[in-house]
Formats: C-alpha cells, structure tokens, sequence
C-alpha cells in the first residue's frame, strides 16, 4: 500500500510526466519568464512596472474570453465564434445603455444572456444533432458577426461616457495597496490550511504523504511569487481591478475543475464521452456547461473590452481578438485533443501573447511581426500538445 | 423461487441487416452466477448493453425484480443495482485510477470531492482483487490491460450494486488475478449478489457458474447446469456441431 517511493522514481516520474504534459502549466511559466527576460535585454523598458501594469491591463478581457476557449478545450471542443460573440456582447451593452438608455448593469446583463443563450444554442447543436463543433461555430462566427453590425447600426460606433462605472472599473480602477496585501495574505493561508488539513487527513488513513518540507516549499514559494508581483506592480499604478477580477475567475474556474465533480466530469467526457456515459457521467449535461460558460465568459469578455476602450464598434472582437483567445488557450498548454490542461493555461497563454505583442511594440515592430510571432509560437504549442500526446499513448 | 433482479424476456437487437440479438429470454436471480458463452460475435456484447442500459433492445423488456424498466442509460442501469464491466473497460484513459473508480459517483466533502476517502476506499478495493497497480493515481493510460481490467471490475463493486454484469471479465486477467476474481464471484452469490458474467475460458466458466447460458448467431442455444454439463457439450452448443 505504498505510493511512488524511491528518490530516483521521482526524478524519472518527473521526466515522464514532462514528456506527457503532465505538469500542466509550469514549464509554459518558465517560457513566459524567459520571454520576458529576452525583451527586457533588447529593450529596457519591457520589464518596467508601468509596463507590466499595462500589459496586465491588457490581457484581461481576452483572458477571460480564453478561460472560455479553455473549458470548450476541456470537453474535446472548439468555440471558434467567442471573438463574435465578444464583439455582439460589446455591441449590446454600448447600444442598449447609450443609445437605449437602459441602466448600465441592465445592459450588461443583456449581454451576458447574449452569451448564455449562443452556449445553449450550440450545446443543442451538438448533443441532438451531434454536429462538429467547429462547424457550427464558425456558421456562428458569420451570423454573429453580423448581428453585431446590425445591433450597432449605421455609424457602427458608439462610445461610452468615461465617468461610467464601467469604464472607470476597466480602465483606472487598482486595488488599494492594503486590499491587495490582505488579499494575498488570505489566498496563502487558505492554500497553506487546505494542504495541511490535507496531510493530515492523508496520515491519519494510512495514505502516502509528501515530505512536509514539500508542503512548506510550496506556501513559501506562493506566498514569495504573489508577494513579488503585488510590491513590483505596487511601485506604479498597482494590480488592477479587472485584472484582478481576472485572475479570480481563473483560480475559480481552476477550483471547480479540480475538485468539483462538475470538473471531473468535463475531464472524463473531453478524455472518452463514451466511456463517460457509460461510467454513468450526464454526458449531455456536462456539454451545455461547457459551451455555455465559454460563451459567457466571451460575453464578459467583450463587457470588459467596451469598458477598456470605452467604445464599441464594428472592429469589437473581430480579427484578432477570437484568434489570440484560442491561440492563448493553446499556448497555456490546454489540449487540443480534449480533457487536459489547466484554467491557469488562460493566464499564462494571454500573458504570453500579450507580452509578445508588447514587446515587439516596444521594438518599434509592427502588426505584421506581431502576427507572424505570434502563429509560430502557436504552431509549436500545438506540435508539442501533438507530441505530448503521442508519448502518452506509447 | 421469487422473481428475478434482472431479466430479458424476448429481446431483439439489430445492427442493420445484422440481427445481434433474436428473443432472447434470461433470468439472473440473487445468489446465483450465470455465465453466457459463445464464440465471437455470438452477440454477449450485445446482450450485456441490454442488460446495462448500454444499449436499448429493439424489441422486448428489460426486467428489474420482474417489473419492466427502460434502461436509456447506464446510469439508469446503475441506480436500480445494476453494475456493469464492458467489454472495452468503459476508462478514461486521461483520468487515473481513483477518479475513474469514482466517476459519475464521487464522494464529496461539502462542494469539494473527498480525495482522501477515494483513494483510501479505492485500494481496499483493489487489495480485494489483488490487483497490482503502481500507483492509484497514474493516468489508466500507463497501466496494463490487467490492471485496467482490475481497476473496470473493481468500480463494478462499488456502492454494493445488486446484480454485477461483466463482459469477459478474465480476458486479460493473469493467473492470479484469475483466480482472485473467481473467489471474489463467489463472495459475491454468497453475499447475496447476482452475477452475469460472459467468457470465453470454459474452465473458468465451469469454475465459477451455477447456470450457462449459450449464445450463437444472436439466439439462446441451451440453457445448462454447469455440475452437470461436460466440457463436450458445451462446446457442441457453442459451435453448433451435433455429435
Ligand atoms: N455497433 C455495431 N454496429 C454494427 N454491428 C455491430 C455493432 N456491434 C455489434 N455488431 C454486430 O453484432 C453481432 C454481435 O456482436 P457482439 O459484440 O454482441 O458479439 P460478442 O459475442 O460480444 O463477440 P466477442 O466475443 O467478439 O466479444 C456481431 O455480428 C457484430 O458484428
Ligand atoms: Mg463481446
């Protein structure tokens, strides 16, 4: 009744567990920090705290709209419309709070059920009809797409007053120095009670333990990584709100996958729908969550975007937008091929594109660069996510 | 003797112009181990999808303490006692070996699951098959077709489900494992379970059955009392050489 044992296993699990993809979003942390190490060398301002504020700033609506990606990832899908969905979502608040005059968290809301209601349109699509997901998606690409020209109407923009509540929480909202510290404060001593009852509650059934320096290594290390980036971002404007609520929604999303048995479920059917089914999982019902909530989270996405710039128009989630979510996703480490990866690959992977896209900004590079870097940076994520694949099936 | 935990009573099922099922009648009672044999493609895959709500027969009923039930879905099949093995193990093979016992039944603690208990309970259960796996918590993609076929058979006992259905169940089984599950099978009818198992090794069937169901080309070809029945004639039955 013995786990993994000896020193040498470990080591060689290690390895096998790289390999495999197993140790989910870490090694694309260390190609993050590399990258950022690479501008920082060719320009010095990369790694200065106001631009990292920004970049944060920046990444935060088309990470919550990759966190979406993620799920539809997880359950062996694909949502290629979230970019239009985004852009409908943008076009509904700006036009239903601007030109409607309906009450601002009204009109959120509004665009919210926009997203609910695209999910529910595609979960349908796909477990009646049993459609491809790409298919329909991108069938929902075009359609979507032009809803939002016809919600935002001839001059095809409208803008939002700055003093609006949600332009201020997008744009210049920071948490204060103190919330900041007390949030960090209570993030770490919640992770450090749950390993530790955790152990505990391993010893006392006789199940292996790791060392309890590991457990300490970890809380240290966590309470030292936020710790580093609260006080350098804190040397400028600080962390922002939505950032913020960003990376909340990830460490949620990261919670529910893990340890609910909602995630279990989104793992097993994106792994074997089959045999999901038949180890009595609600294939069906797991499906729906999954569009819906990627969806939603597109929606929010595009709330958060006309807050950002204040603005809705026809460019609002167009383009790029859908692609640098999906690709975000990807590049995080998520699996193509369905039930692997992490909520936290949609931090990492926007932090990653956004740092390349500010970087080469800063190198007086422009859109082209930005694009080919990008692509091909996707293209090796998506051969490793291939290859990864294949060394778990040898 | 009262009424059966599950029966078939004249069931079809059809692939196409493949007839994998044709009236097929079958009783499993509580306290009792029915082995279906048959060569391959006899239709006992089919027959467990019936049983299980794997599948739903074309024509028929599927009977649970002699009322008729609609299986439309495993799960269906699992709340009223039913508890399958597949043929193909029904793993996934992304998951490891606790979450896998566990799924679509995990233990929880508040919102959140209960690790800890499913992967104490999860090595009773493999002790119990003296099933040999590295670790509970390796991916089943890096175990062996026996240990999955241990791990398959073990989640078939969770929950004290009142009949256990098991698509050849000994397929991949070592020596030992063999042997292990066959003591276990009797457990089971002495604690009161029904057990429908399929095989091919008439040596484990003759082991282990009280009653052999034959199956050839979809119908029942002989109903046998396995103390009475000689190797011979079952495999008459099962090829359907007259001697
Ligand atoms: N999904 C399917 N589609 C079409 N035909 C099928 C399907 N499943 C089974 N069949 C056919 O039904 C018949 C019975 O198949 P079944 O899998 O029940 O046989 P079996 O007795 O379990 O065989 P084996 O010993 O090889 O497992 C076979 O002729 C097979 O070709
Ligand atoms: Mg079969």
């Amino acid at each position: 009744m013995t786990g993994v044992d000896t020193a040498t296993g470990l080591s060689a699990a290690t390895w096998q567990r790289l390999r495999t993809g197993d140790l989910g979003v870490l090694p694309v942390a260390v190609v993050l920090v590399l990258i950022g190490l690479v501008f920082q060398a060719l320009n010095p301002h990369f790694l200065s705290a106001d631009n990292l504020v920004n970049l944060t700033q920046q990444s935060a609506a088309t990470g919550v709209i990759a966190l979406g990606v993620v799920l539809t990832l997880h359950v062996g899908q694909i949502d290629l419309s979230v970019g239009a969905v985004s852009g409908l979502a943008a076009a509904v608040v700006a036009v239903g709070s601007v030109q409607l005059g309906w009450p601002l968290w009204l009109a959120v809301l509004a665009a919210l059920a926009v997203g609910v209601l695209v999910g529910s349109i595609y979960a349908a699509l796909h477990t009646r009809l049993a459609v491809p997901s790409f298919v329909f998606t991108l069938a929902g690409l075009l359609v979507i797409t032009g809803l939002q020209m016809r919600v935002l109407g001839p001059t095809g923009s409208v803008n939002l007053p700055f003093e609006w509540w949600l332009v201020r929480f997008c744009q210049t909202a920071f948490l204060a120095p103190a919330t900041s510290w007390v949030i960090v404060a209570l993030v770490v001593a919640g992770y450090a009670a749950g390993r530790v009852t955790d152990r505990v509650r391993r010893e006392r059934a006789g199940l292996p333990v790791a060392p309890l320096w590991q457990v300490v290594a970890r809380v240290v290390a966590l309470a030292a990584g936020l710790s580093l980036v609260v006080a350098y971002l804190g040397t400028n404007r600080g962390v922002g709100a939505v950032f913020a609520l960003f990376v909340g929604l990830v460490a949620l999303t990261d919670l529910m996958l893990r340890r609910t048995r909602w995630g279990r479920s989104v793992r097993a059917v994106g792994g074997d729908a089959e045999a999901a089914r038949k180890a009595g999982v609600p294939v069906r019902r797991v499906f729906v969550s999954a569009f819906v909530a990627c969806s939603t989270l597109a929606a929010l996405g595009g709330v958060l975007a006309v807050g950002r710039l204040a603005a809705a128009n026809q460019g609002s989630g167009a383009g790029d937008t859908n692609l640098t979510a999906i690709a975000a996703a990807v590049i995080g480490g998520t699996s193509l091929f369905g039930g692997r990866g992490s909520a936290w690959s949609a931090l990492v992977g926007i932090l990653v594109v956004q740092s390349i896209s500010t970087g080469l900004t800063l190198l007086n590079l422009d859109q082209s660069a930005r694009l080919v870097v990008t692509g091909l940076v996707l293209a090796v994520a998506v051969t490793i996510d291939a290859l990864q694949r294949r060394a778990r099936e040898a | 003797m009262t009424a059966p935990i599950l029966a078939l009573r004249g069931v079809s099922k059809s692939y196409g112009a493949a007839r994998a099922l044709v009236d097929v009648d079958l009783q499993v009672h509580a306290h009792e181990v029915v082995a279906v044999i048959g060569d391959n493609g006899a239709g006992k895959s089919t027959l467990v999808g019936a049983l299980t709500g794997a599948l739903v027969p074309d024509e028929g009923e599927v009977l649970v303490d002699g009322s008729p039930v609609t299986l439309s879905d495993p799960s269906v099949a699992r709340g009223l006692g039913i508890a399958a093995v597949f043929q193909d193990l029904a793993l996934c093979a992304n998951l490891d070996v606790v979450e896998n016992l566990y799924l679509g039944h995990e233990a929880q603690r508040g919102l959140l699951l209960d690790e800890v208990t499913m992967e104490k309970h999860a090595w009773e259960l493999l002790n119990q098959l003296a099933a040999r796996v590295p670790s509970v918590r390796v991916p089943v993609a890096a175990l062996s077709g026996g240990q999955r076929q241990a791990v398959a058979i073990a989640r078939s006992l969770l929950g004290e489900p009142r009949v256990i259905v098991l698509d050849e169940p000994t397929a991949a089984l070592g020596l030992r494992q063999t042997a292990e599950f066959l003591t276990l099978v009797e457990r089971l009818r002495e604690r009161g379970h029904g057990v429908l198992l399929t095989s091919h090794s008439l040596a484990d069937v003759q082991a282990v059955a009280d009653r052999i169901v034959v199956l050839r080309l979809g119908r029942t070809n002989g109903e046998f009392d396995a103390a009475k029945t000689s190797y011979e004639e079952l495999l008459a039955a099962v090829t359907g050489i007259q001697r």
